[in-house]
């Protein structure tokens, strides 16, 4: 035992207060009996902790199981606004981390002392790019107005408003960590203390690796993402506003409603389809009175019955039901125990891709998920630095690494959690 | 490892997990995230998610397998770890289900503006 102990300066975990009298190594914790039973505690504690921390998220995932299952349009119209390049970047880059960060429980059972620490180092630069590529990814959608519902603002006509630099912003606490952390580099360069200038070389660059992956952001962010969304967007501008034009023309939607509604059909997936549907809006526009849907309709109505009499223009028949319904409910009659499929118009099909609330509530949840996520990762940064510490400590052996172990199936937990979150947020069609 | 401290019961109980095999799970990890990224290009109709979530499902075992040492763990870890998931599924399904009495979401849309003045079909 002496050789692995020799190295120790410190030992917060011998419960050294209570004096050494009894022929223990001081990295164990006198109230056990052998270092496998201290492990075996404390994983078991780590176990149940992440536990919770599965439940605790599961309450997210709960909520966007049911909102997709309701919206499932909304969903795939948002979506359009996340680049996939930059997740699945962040993906790769928190897989290579979790890999350095079980290489890094490998070399600390094996007594690789400094390996063990550059790999922790490794990890910890990859969540700093991981941090970057969100910042990238966040700014860019809080200066579109891409926001939770209630402050969502997005306007297809204008998706890029002048506002404040926002990534400045989110840079703003880590360029003064990174400075702070360089005036200590020097600082313990110049007094000499070498413990502290060996801890702060390290956590210089992981600051820096930060920079590193806002610049990958940036790089990978205007040539795609612009692209990418103007084209989306206006999609979805031209279906909003199309589905506007339709509804001001409900009850009275001829000829032309139906033709349109064919489209709908092919349109709910795949939003840019506003090259059909352009025409129709034209006609609309100049046939259909002003006055909306309490012009004498009763002429539409019968070009639309026999519209819907033809098998494949289903979205006209059940345009057709819901206006029969919606006349059944206005003048009064009691519709239990029917579906109420009152809303079930072409308008109201379009229209579920952007209305401001519902894109909001995607990104309410979105945020929610990769924010909390984030977070995650921010408190996973701090406990890796207290290993990095500790690790250049020479604290850990083979029969001490209980807390690189620990930390890993936290760091673990939190790659986890994102290889769900991926393709659940970024890959939807 | 024995070798270093006799055979003193209660030591020497690490058992580091091959280089190789770890490399060879973040390859296979990388390979599956390309895998689910690329397929996101085919349209595959409603069985989109099932697919994704099944190579996520995928990666996440050989996480939590190797990664996590859960292959090599004591059963009751496993059990612990592994029996959140079923708690999760009967908390997602259940909320599903219970979803499925109201069939749309209440979310008020009414005085949204979209690109125009806003229509009064809805509710």
């Amino acid at each position: 035992m002496a050789t692995s102990e020799a190295g120790h300066s410190a030992d917060q975990h011998a419960g050294d207060a209570l004096g050494h009298d009894h022929d223990h190594p001081d990295y164990l914790a006198h109230h056990f009996d052998t270092p496998e039973q201290q492990f075996d505690s404390g994983k078991l504690g780590m176990w149940l902790f992440l536990v919770t921390e599965v439940l605790f998220f599961s309450g997210m995932f709960c909520a966007y199981a049911i909102f997709r299952a309701w919206r499932p349009e909304v969903f795939e119209g948002c979506s359009q606004f996340l680049n996939t390049k930059l997740g699945a970047i962040n993906t790769g880059v928190l897989l290579f981390s979790s890999f350095t960060m079980a290489w890094a429980v490998r070399a600390s059972q094996l007594e690789e002392h400094k390996k063990t620490a550059a790999l922790i180092a490794t990890t910890l630069c990859c969540a700093m790019v991981f941090l970057g590529v969100k910042a990238v990814e966040y700014s860019h959608k809080w200066a579109m107005g891409l926001l939770p519902a209630g402050l969502f603002s997005y306007d297809e006509n204008n998706p890029h408003p002048p506002g404040p630099n926002w990534l400045l912003y989110i840079c703003m606490p880590f360029i003064v960590i990174t400075i702070g952390v360089f005036l200590w580099m020097v600082i313990s360069r110049a007094t000499k203390a070498k413990f502290q200038f060996q801890c702060a070389k390290p956590l210089f660059f992981v600051c820096l690796s930060f920079f590193g992956g806002v610049y990958l952001g940036t790089v990978l962010e205007p040539k795609v993402e612009d692209h990418a969304v103007h084209a989306s967007a206006d999609g979805h501008a031209d279906a909003a506003e199309h589905a506007e034009g339709d509804s001001h023309a409900e009850g009275t939607a001829g000829a032309a409603g139906a033709d349109e509604g064919e489209h709908t059909e092919e349109a709910h997936g795949a939003a840019p389809a506003e090259e059909e549907t352009e025409k129709p809006v034209i006609e609309l526009g100049s046939v259909v009175p002003k006055s909306g849907s309490m012009v004498d309709t009763s002429r539409d109505l019968e070009i639309q019955r026999k519209l819907a009499s033809v098998e494949a223009n289903s979205a006209v028949r059940d345009e057709l039901n819901a206006l029969e319904r919606q006349d059944m409910k206005a003048s009064g009659a009691i519709t239990y125990h029917q579906t109420d499929d009152t809303s079930n118009t072409i308008a109201g099909s379009e229209e579920d891709v952007m209305r401001r609330s519902r894109a909001g509530v995607f990104f309410s949840i979105y945020y929610c998920m990769t924010g909390v996520h984030a977070i995650h990762i921010l408190a996973g940064i701090g406990v890796l630095v207290w290993l990095l510490v500790r690790s250049l400590r020479k604290d850990f052996n083979r029969n001490y690494y209980g807390p690189v172990d620990y930390v890993g199936l936290y760091w673990h937990l939190v790659d986890l959690i994102w290889i769900y979150l991926f393709p659940l947020m970024y890959l939807i069609r | 490892m024995s070798a270093h401290e006799g055979s003193k019961e209660g030591y020497d109980f690490a058992h580091p997990l091959p280089l190789s095999l770890l490399f060879g799970v973040f390859l296979a990890l990388t390979a599956l995230t390309v895998i689910t990224v690329a397929q996101a290009s085919f349209d595959l109709g409603s069985f989109d998610i099932v697919v994704v979530m099944f190579i996520a499902t995928i990666k996440a075992c050989l996480v939590m397998g190797i990664f996590m040492h859960l292959a090599w763990d004591k059963p009751f870890n496993i059990l612990t770890f592994v029996g959140s998931f079923v708690f999760v599924a009967l908390f997602i399904v259940t909320t599903l289900y219970d979803s499925r009495a109201t069939s749309q979401d209440s979310i008020p849309v009414t005085n949204d503006i979209v690109a125009g003045p806003s229509p009064e079909m809805e509710s």
